[in-house]
């Protein structure tokens, strides 16, 4: 299951989007099942294993008492199963090469990539801000150490560890593009800091195709001027926000995805299921959206389109320039950053965030800044009026609405899909 | 003075489980509640039950609100209301929990006895009607009966 990152290179070089899962069971037989159906699948796959909530945190004893209930988790267990049984899991993988990545949303991820390194896996995910702010109350700083100790550690890792950064994705919706391409570029920039060789920088879809076409272009070209020593491509991941509930909007939107990845020059692409507003999907749903947004991406020629510059490019590398000036060291920086709030991301709760910059959706679907708190950013329209919880309700589920209810050419809502 | 605020704002405090780290639903139910003029503390994502136990005896709060979708907040909302009830001075505190409390959906739904066997006052799983949490909250009074929970 090794070569996770030449798989991808040799994949985008051909011409063909990687689709991934988030997969992840607590039951062994059905992890391994659907890392079977993964590899299998009529599309170019790589596999996930998905780890569990109480992994994530650290809480083994609650892993254990699941086990002794039999209450299925939300992920595999990684840490905790013995290491027969995870090597059971991922022997069909081994046998067929098929490149695995872990996941798992940790801040303090040492025990995670120790099992994953003893297991031999050379691709997993997440950073120092990405998987602390989103997922934990633990300290920035805490996090940053942490995170130094185990990218060291990986970087050491046989063959050619890739290390993914989750920094597009902040809280999965409502964080303007700037913001996320800068901190995604910043992991990026710590991971190869800390040793790293091989890394991915994200991106997910928002409100706007246009807009999001426009960021993955600033993304690429950031990554091409700061991280040119280092492998590096992009990865676009389906919608992170609210999912629509009908099977419907949720497969527009998955090809919208798909197609956003191939003309952005995305070499991989994560999707969701339409089982995504309601519960874990299983995995005969997975394959089909892994197939679904393959199919589609077929389709669609890898010329990129000529996107506009409504100054995303420009305010993420103002966000870059203005952490970096903070230290030479990038995890100081970050701390740094974050405590000055020259980073802030909208309606993020962890203490460590400054919590005073906000976003909405326009009229047009773009995210736009309403507040930027102390962020290097110019702003002309500051709205400082209190959300409310309806507004911020319809500013969560407008994508939701959008792919769900779509409006019929002559403007009148088309009957609701169900 | 806290008497008569009683009447109309609740003291509201509101969290999640300790594995889950979802605040969109926080931040939400945080200005729905204020809105309705209530004084909401928000502890924020993965409040540990021992934080959790703390504050509801050190702010004393008219409501505990428990929101969680991970996926787990069954088998975390049992061990944290049993914890909760096992304080003599909690036991009668008003508790409710609500989002998605397990990984299957719907076939979850029919799980809710559970929770209010083990110490919940209401259980508002995916699909409740806010109007209904709304209610609940402004007329919540302290629990009479202890169904279920030890003496
Ligand atoms: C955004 C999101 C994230 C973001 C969260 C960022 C953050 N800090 O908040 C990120 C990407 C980090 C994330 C991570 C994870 N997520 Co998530 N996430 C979502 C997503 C897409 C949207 C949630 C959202 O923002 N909703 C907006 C708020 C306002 O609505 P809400 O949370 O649904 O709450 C509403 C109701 O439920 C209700 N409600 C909620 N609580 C309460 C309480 C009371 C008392 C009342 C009356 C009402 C009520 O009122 C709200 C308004 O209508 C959902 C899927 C979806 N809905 O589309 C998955 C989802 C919730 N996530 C899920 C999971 C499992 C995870 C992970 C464990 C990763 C994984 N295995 O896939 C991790 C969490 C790690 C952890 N330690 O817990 C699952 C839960 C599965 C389940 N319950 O069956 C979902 C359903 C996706 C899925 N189908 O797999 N996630």
């Amino acid at each position: 299951m090794t070569g996770f990152a030449t798989f991808v290179r040799a994949a985008h070089a051909a011409g063909h989007l990687v689709v991934q899962p988030r997969m992840g069971f607590s039951d062994p037989a059905l992890m391994r099942a659907g890392l079977v159906a993964t590899r299998r699948a009529h599309a170019t796959t790589v596999g996930t294993v998905t780890l569990d909530s109480y992994t994530r945190v650290g809480d083994y004893a609650a892993v254990l008492a699941a086990a002794a209930e039999g209450t299925p988790l939300n992920g595999y267990p990684i840490v905790t199963t013995d290491d027969a049984t995870t090597r059971h899991v991922l022997s069909d993988s081994a046998r067929h090469g098929f490149p695995v990545q872990v996941r798992h949303g940790s801040p303090l991820p040492g025990d995670i990539v120790d099992a994953l390194v003893a297991l031999g896996l050379d691709a997993t995910e997440g950073g120092p801000v990405s998987y602390c702010l989103p997922y934990s109350r633990v300290p920035l700083r805490e996090s940053v150490t942490a995170w130094s100790r185990s990218v060291e550690a990986f970087a050491a890792a046989p063959g050619e560890p890739h290390l993914e950064s989750f920094g597009g994705c902040m809280l999965g919706q409502l964080c303007p593009p700037s913001l996320l391409i800068a901190l995604t570029i910043l992991e990026g920039l710590f991971f190869r800091r800390r040793g790293i060789a091989s890394l991915s920088l994200s991106f997910t879809q928002q409100t706007s195709a246009e807009q999001d076409a426009e960021a993955l272009h600033a993304l690429r070209r950031i990554a091409a001027d700061l991280l040119h020593d280092v492998d590096h491509h992009i990865v676009v991941y389906a919608y992170m926000g609210v999912h629509p509930r009908t099977e419907a909007g949720s497969l527009a939107l998955l090809a919208d995805a798909a197609r956003l990845a191939v003309r952005g020059g995305a070499a991989r692409l994560i999707v969701k299921t339409p089982a995504e507003a309601h519960r874990i999907p299983t995995i005969a749903e997975n394959v089909s959206s892994l197939e679904h947004a393959a199919a589609v991406a077929r389709t669609v020629g890898p010329e990129e389109p000529a996107v506009e510059d409504s100054g995303v490019e420009a305010e993420a590398r103002t966000l870059i320039a203005a952490v970096l000036d903070l230290h030479e060291d990038v995890g100081e920086a970050l701390v740094r950053a974050f405590s000055a709030g020259v980073l802030d991301v909208p309606y993020c709760l962890h203490a460590d965030n400054a919590g005073r910059s906000r976003a909405h959706v326009d009229g047009s679907g773009r995210l736009r800044w309403s507040a930027v708190g102390s962020m290097p950013i110019a702003r002309s329209d500051q709205d400082l009026r209190p959300v409310t919880s309806g507004a911020l309700l319809g500013y969560l589920h407008r994508v939701e609405q959008r792919y769900d209810h779509p409006v019929l050419t002559d403007g009148t809502p088309a009957a609701v899909l169900s | 003075m806290l008497n008569h605020l009683r009447d109309e704002g609740r003291r509201v405090l509101l969290c999640t489980v300790s594995s889950d780290s979802h605040t969109w639903n926080l931040v939400f139910l945080q200005l729905l509640l204020e809105e309705h003029g209530h004084d909401v503390t928000n502890l924020g994502s993965c409040t540990p039950d021992d934080l959790v136990v703390a504050r509801c005896l050190s702010d004393r709060p008219d409501l505990l609100v428990i929101s969680t979708v991970n996926g787990h907040g069954h088998a975390d909302g049992k061990r944290l209301i049993t914890k909760l009830r096992r304080e003599p001075a909690l036991r009668t505190l008003p508790v409710v929990i609500g989002g998605k409390l397990g990984i299957a959906g719907a076939a979850d739904v029919d799980r809710a006895g559970e929770l209010v066997e083990a110490g919940f006052d209401a259980v508002f799983a995916e699909g409740a009607d806010l109007s209904g949490f709304n209610r609940f909250v402004s007329t919540a009074r302290e629990r009479r009966s202890l169904e279920g929970a030890a003496p």
